[in-house]
């Protein structure tokens, strides 16, 4: 008899923390998804209805005149254009150099190695804001190079989170291996890419998710140092619309929809890359 | 050795290259600029100036005052309720666990500019979503964009939505980084779940904790998008203007390099100050 009463307990007991759980997350779940429901609903509206007195809770279907609206105020297609090359070029190339410099923090006993760390470790948490201005004085006066794709791509390759990973990545690998592969005579670089790299591709799947997702949001330096219409990026067009009276809601949120979903569809394919990357990148 | 060194540095030297010329370089010369005149053509050296009008400048004070108010009420409300979150969503009584993660970590991925579209819109104060759930439901209208107090919620609102998640990702990692032997003895015990919340999760998460609070202070003091594009360049009449917009408008506004740069190095310190005062107050009693 008691330990069937116990047990019954127990499972009421459990039923009472299950239900006391979902009381507390789902409202908060309803809360955190409705910008982003309001975010696609917006995006399908025409402007009266945006502005009406109703709350629209439904999709509409001017997403294309939305669109084209978008299009004509800033040319949006160039914009996006012009953010995923950089995207691209910027998570390949930082990819590249940091993890060759991770490789040899890894794997080298090298003079100056310890001060390279240190350097590196020590200005990790520096605000950004400290660098921005010699940055822009550099890019813009000294090297005239303002609305290029090198005032874009190159400056924010200092990231050094890449290297931190890679390092890390690479320390952990078997020695043996490598020791194995020289003794056959293979040279370092080769060593390098084909043997260690392949071998660290949930690390550089993680690296790539966080690297691609960073420069295709970032906003600040993009604002400062590109600011002819084709040379801009997409979130700075987009800004620049926001504030400005006489313009189309409906469109600036088809462009929020355009630069949202793509990342939204890539988290939910990735998501365990991206938590991993997330995670890894506040533990390192 | 010698041909160690050669390799070593052949792997090192372009990612070198990069990071002493846009990181190390700028770090350095932004010390230098704090300490030049660069309101005219040609610079000159002016140690005291810069850094003089920094202590008479009110309205580097009033940034100072509403980035630190936004720190001190943001911060900590955003931690504690991504620790709730992280242990929620560790709950092995959690349904439908896919759509609440993408719930609370989707923000993440939102840009700075889309979601401060949004919540412009949802804000408006005429026309705004949450203006009229909020007198459908009988409340009165708020001015979001015109009242101080307002708008200086809704900045704490919107960045607690887009960063919540990711500070929960990094708990939740600290969670599932706990072994689950632990709390088998502590239930063996019969020690009550709040008590081993608070009296093993809470102890074992700590480091984690210090540096998502760590992690936020310094992305606080840097505060830049919301109230550049949400409340407007900081309005109303710069009850929102955050340290880092005030740097903005100097260094890109004015032009005023060498004052910008003194501005950015006073962030950069209280930061390194505010984080420390942190692990003091946060490190292990022994």
């Amino acid at each position: 008899m008691k330990p069937q009463s116990e047990m019954r307990s127990k499972s009421s007991r459990e039923m009472i923390r299950t239900i006391g759980l979902h009381a507390v997350l789902v409202p908060l779940a309803i809360v955190w998804l409705f910008p982003l429901w309001m975010m696609m609903v917006f995006s399908t509206l025409p402007e009266n209805a945006i502005f009406s007195a109703q709350i629209q809770w439904l999709p509409g279907t001017h997403f294309w005149a939305n669109f084209e609206q978008l299009q004509a105020d800033t040319g949006f297609l160039r914009t996006l254009f012009v953010s995923i090359m950089v995207a691209l070029v910027y998570t390949v190339l930082s990819v590249f150099l940091t993890s060759m410099a991770g490789w040899a923090l890894a794997r080298y006993h090298f003079l100056g190695k310890g001060m390279v760390l240190a350097i590196i470790l020590g200005t990790l948490t520096l605000p950004y804001f400290v660098v921005v201005i010699p940055q822009f004085i550099m890019v813009a006066r000294d090297f005239g190079l303002a609305n290029t794709w090198f005032a874009l791509i190159v400056p924010p390759l200092f990231n050094s989170l890449g290297v931190l990973f890679m390092r890390q990545s690479f320390s952990m690998m078997p020695g043996e291996l490598f020791d194995a592969a020289r003794v056959e005579g293979v040279k370092e670089w080769k060593i390098f890419l084909f043997v260690a790299m392949p071998m660290a591709r949930p690390t550089i799947a993680a690296l790539c998710i966080i690297l691609f997702l960073a420069s295709w949001n970032n906003y600040l330096w993009p604002l400062l140092i590109n600011n002819q219409p084709d040379m801009m990026t997409a979130p700075v067009a987009l800004g620049s619309l926001i504030g400005l009276t006489r313009v189309s809601w409906g469109g600036i949120m088809t462009g929020a929809v355009l630069l949202t979903v793509p990342m939204l569809v890539v988290f939910v394919l990735l998501q365990r890359h991206f938590v991993a990357g997330i995670a890894a990148g506040a533990i390192k | 050795m010698r041909a160690r060194n050669r390799i070593a540095y052949g792997f090192l030297a372009p990612y070198l290259l990069i990071f002493a010329v846009f990181w190390i370089w700028p770090i350095i010369y932004s010390f230098y600029l704090s300490f030049l005149s660069t309101r005219a053509v040609p610079w000159t050296w002016a140690p005291h100036m810069n850094w003089g009008r920094l202590w008479i400048d009110p309205a580097f004070w009033n940034a100072l005052r509403n980035t630190l108010v936004i720190l001190f009420i943001q911060v900590p409300v955003m931690i504690a309720l991504a620790t709730l979150l992280a242990v929620l969503l560790n709950s092995q009584l959690l349904k439908a666990r896919g759509i609440m993660r993408f719930a609370f970590f989707a923000p993440v991925v939102v840009g700075e500019v889309a979601y401060a579209a949004v919540f412009r819109l949802m804000f408006n104060a005429d026309f705004g979503v949450i203006n009229k759930i909020l007198t459908g439901v009988g409340l009165p209208a708020v001015s979001w964009f015109s009242n101080p107090t307002a708008a200086m919620a809704l900045i704490i609102m919107a960045v607690t939505w887009r960063w919540v998640g990711y500070n929960a990702i990094i708990i939740l990692a600290g969670l599932q980084s706990i072994p689950d032997d632990v709390y088998e003895a502590a239930t063996l015990d019969k020690v009550s779940k709040t008590k081993q919340f608070f009296f093993i999760t809470l102890p074992l998460l700590r480091p984690i904790i210090l540096v998502c609070v760590v992690l936020s202070v310094i992305g606080t003091m840097q505060l830049f998008a919301e109230p550049f594009l949400i409340t407007n360049r900081g309005g109303p009449g710069g009850a929102t203007e955050t340290l880092g917009l005030f740097l903005y408008r100097q260094g890109f506004t004015v032009l005023n390099f060498g004052y910008a740069s003194a501005v950015a190095y006073t962030i950069a310190g209280l930061a390194i100050i505010i984080s420390l005062i942190n692990f003091w107050l946060g490190r292990d009693p022994k």
